[in-house]
């Protein structure tokens, strides 16, 4: 390829080019606006949503990476436009997300003058970014974006920020490009050690009670296949953690359930009961682990990782496999002995009978008269066979979202795990919608979530997202309020709403729905909603005071769940 | 049991590296008792010697994050038996008392310590030992009422008969050409 001349924001939308881009989630403003500019003679090659706040841009390009496996592109100008997006990249960062964010800077003689809209966005997002690198001169552009996308993408995928004077991006250069495929201090693709493997494979084939914990490990190494071939050899339970969802069929006869504070009554309590855990691509976080001294008391470990700083970090590893899962489980699949487990898989199955009497038929087939978050998601699922993507906010909404929606195909379930980010729903749900727009999107909100981002109907709205916007609605802080309940003595403190007319808010931007609070209309109101040609919001008036269970308390051990109060 | 651990880290010669290291540090709420940074013999990689007061488990886990940096090429931890190390400290100290007493030149001889400079107002003293051995010259000099102190971050080797950044470097090079 012969150098071109062009200015450095030609070089930047170029160099997004040449890596992929058709994406590109925005807001524009001082310091960023030469890329503006350019981006303009580029609108049949890049389509650029233009939200309503930075936040609902970050969000929007998470959203799009979780379901296309694609790095999610963020533009932003500097100061404000730059810390906007701080909580998106810190939300992205702990859930392993693949974004590259460029933040337009002051003109680079003003830098560390306090000029206006000047932020040092490099030094403050330093703790929360895989990566990140300022330019001051246009001819610096094409191999920074080029090592951005190597980085956000490879290895254990995170966030990137490129913050580009407004100088450099005025600036000429002699545009060439060429793709990074390698870093001297950064080397992310680890051999898998065969040693270990085999190690790893004794172990299982010894053991009497093993057990299976996935996370997002593999969603993001496209590892569902072998995941499935693994345990349909070795005839293993396995459970999911809230990232891991919808990496193997909810249906799957030896899919157990979800992991966590929140999660299923069998596999949290039977933790300690298995003599081995292969934990593949997650991370031991703390509302899966409850008291780690008290986690998995009778079982080895085998730690299946891509980042070996996981690696001990919380539970000791007995065995640890460093490297991508889809290499590692494959290689295991070869090693280890046909098995099945039948009657240990029973336990799980005796545990859920417990569980769906106790807590679950009463959240789904409820028969109080108020709804419950349970069975909306229930008939949302139901409505939408299963295939949807289901997209949710953080909270109560979330939990039940993750618990009751069912899962066909991966990629399908987006969530805020790591950071907990009220406000996630409803751009990531845009962000879904573009990355996967022949699906449905359902986005799950409660009524607190939902007034932190609701801004992004405009955006819903301009690029006529088809997204099905659920607010289960409570007039309250529902998480909060249970926690209030349960451990502040009812203590309900600054946790009630005085919530705005949702609908007629959603009709000012252009959007329809309505609301539905009676059980005789609510399968119809989802049914509508999902019929609906474009967005749609429906409002869910629901019980007030309900909670989510079975629960793991804070600081107790994973086998103290509790199914009720 | 916290013990004092030295890190050692090798980097690219990267702006920004420093903070990317030390918030490591920071939020875990570590205290870093010494740092230096300079240039290795190997030329464009830096050079990182930082010292903590930590337990074995912890400092495991910090080396695990500050080589998932980047820009950062390897990282070590040792204790300070396992390795050789110095630090130095320089003394302003006023000719006034000096010239009244007889006890400086026992106190320079027996410290190892050494003469800098001498002016009309105070004489300049260095010496280079463990922090131990330069804050007990401290002590006797401070009969003297010295005028400022400072002490350097720490420099440190290891005991291994080889330098273990080149053989990781060898490494390192023939793995990125078999990627070609």
């Amino acid at each position: 390829m012969t150098a071109q001349k062009v200015t450095g924001s030609q070089a930047l939308i170029l160099s997004l080019l040449e890596e992929g881009v058709d994406t590109i989630f925005g807001y524009p403003g001082g310091a960023i606006m030469p890329v503006y500019d350019a981006l303009y003679d580029y609108d049949k090659e890049v389509k650029h949503i233009l939200t309503r706040h930075e936040q609902g841009a970050i969000h929007g390009a998470q959203g799009y990476a979780r379901v296309t496996g694609k790095p999610g592109i963020c533009l932003a100008t500097s100061g404000p436009g730059a810390t906007n997006l701080m909580t998106g990249i810190a939300d992205a960062m702990i859930d392993s997300t693949p974004l590259v964010c460029i933040t337009g800077q002051v003109a680079s003689p003003l830098l560390g003058t306090d000029a206006f809209q000047e932020s040092d966005i490099v030094g403050m997002s330093i703790p929360v970014t895989k990566w990140n690198y300022q330019v001051t001169t246009p001819e610096e552009i094409p191999e920074a974006i080029a090592q951005a996308f190597y980085i956000a993408t490879t290895g254990r995928p995170g966030p990137v920020l490129i913050d580009l004077t407004k100088d450099a991006q005025f600036g000429e250069l002699d545009f060439e490009y060429k793709k990074c495929t390698k870093i001297r201090s950064y080397v992310p693709e680890t051999h898998v050690d065969p040693h270990q493997v085999k190690a790893a494979a004794d172990l299982i084939d010894a053991a009497k009670k093993p057990m299976i914990l996935f996370g997002h490990g593999i969603i993001i190494g496209r590892a569902e296949d072998e995941l499935k071939a693994f345990i349909e050899k070795t005839g293993i339970p396995a459970a999911w953690t809230l990232m891991g969802l919808s990496a193997l069929p909810t249906e799957h006869r030896l899919n157990v359930g979800m992991l966590g504070m929140h999660g299923n009554y069998g596999p949290n309590l039977l933790t300690n009961q298995a003599d081995l855990i292969i934990a593949v691509g997650m991370r031991f976080d703390d509302r899966v682990t409850g008291k780690v001294s008290e986690y998995a008391i009778n079982a080895k470990i085998i730690h299946i990782e891509i980042d070996p700083a996981e690696v001990d970090k919380i539970i000791k590893a007995d065995v640890a496999v460093i490297g991508d899962a889809k290499k590692a489980l494959h290689m295991l699949t070869a090693n280890v002995a046909e098995n099945n487990h039948d009657a240990w898989v029973e336990e799980f199955r005796k545990c859920d009978v417990i569980e769906q009497e106790k807590v679950i038929s009463k959240d789904l087939y409820p028969t109080k008269p108020g709804l419950t978050m349970g069975e909306v998601v229930r008939i949302a699922s139901e409505k939408t066979n299963h295939e949807a993507i289901l997209v949710t906010d953080v909270g109560q909404q979330q939990m039940i979202a993750q618990r009751y929606f069912k899962f066909k195909n991966s990629r399908s379930n987006v969530t805020s795990g790591g950071l907990g980010t009220m406000g996630f729903g409803l751009p990531a749900s845009m962000g879904a919608q573009i990355g996967a727009p022949d699906k449905t999107v359902v986005a799950m909100i409660g009524d607190g979530g939902f007034q932190m981002t609701i801004q992004e109907l405009g955006t819903i709205a301009q690029n006529k997202l088809p997204v099905k916007i659920v607010i289960l609605n409570n007039n309250f802080l529902g998480m909060v309020r249970q926690w209030q309940q349960l451990f502040f003595e009812r203590r309900y403190s600054f946790t009630e709403l005085q919530n705005p007319d949702f609908i007629t808010i959603a009709k000012g931007f252009g959007i329809e729905g309505h609301s539905v609070s009676k059980r005789e209309n609510l399968e119809d109101s989802v049914q509508k909603m999902v019929d609906h040609d474009g967005p749609y919001l429906l409002e869910v008036i629901i019980e007030k005071e309900d909670n989510v269970f079975p629960m793991v308390p804070t600081g107790a051990s994973v086998s103290d769940i509790i199914l009720e109060p | 049991m916290k013990n004092e651990f030295i890190i050692t880290v090798y980097t690219e010669n990267h702006i920004g590296l420093l903070t990317r290291i030390t918030v490591i540090f920071t939020r875990r709420k570590i205290n870093i008792e010494s740092l230096t940074v300079s240039e290795s013999a190997i030329p464009g990689i830096f050079k990182f010697t930082i010292v903590i007061n930590e337990t074995k488990a912890q400092v495991t886990k910090v080396v695990g994050q500050i080589e998932k940096q980047i820009d950062v090429l390897k990282a070590f931890f040792h204790t300070n038996e396992e390795m050789i190390y110095q630090e130095i400290a320089l003394y302003k100290v006023p000719i006034e008392p000096i010239y009244e007493s007889d006890t400086i030149e026992s106190i320079v001889r027996n410290a190892g310590a050494r003469i800098l400079e001498i002016t009309k107002d105070y004489v300049v003293i260095e010496k280079t030992g463990h922090k131990k051995d330069t804050q007990a010259l401290f002590e006797q000099l401070n009969e003297f009422k010295v005028m400022q102190f400072i002490r350097s971050g720490r420099v440190a080797l290891t005991r291994d008969p080889i330098e273990r950044l080149s053989e990781f470097l060898k490494e390192r090079d023939a793995f990125l050409n078999s990627l070609d």
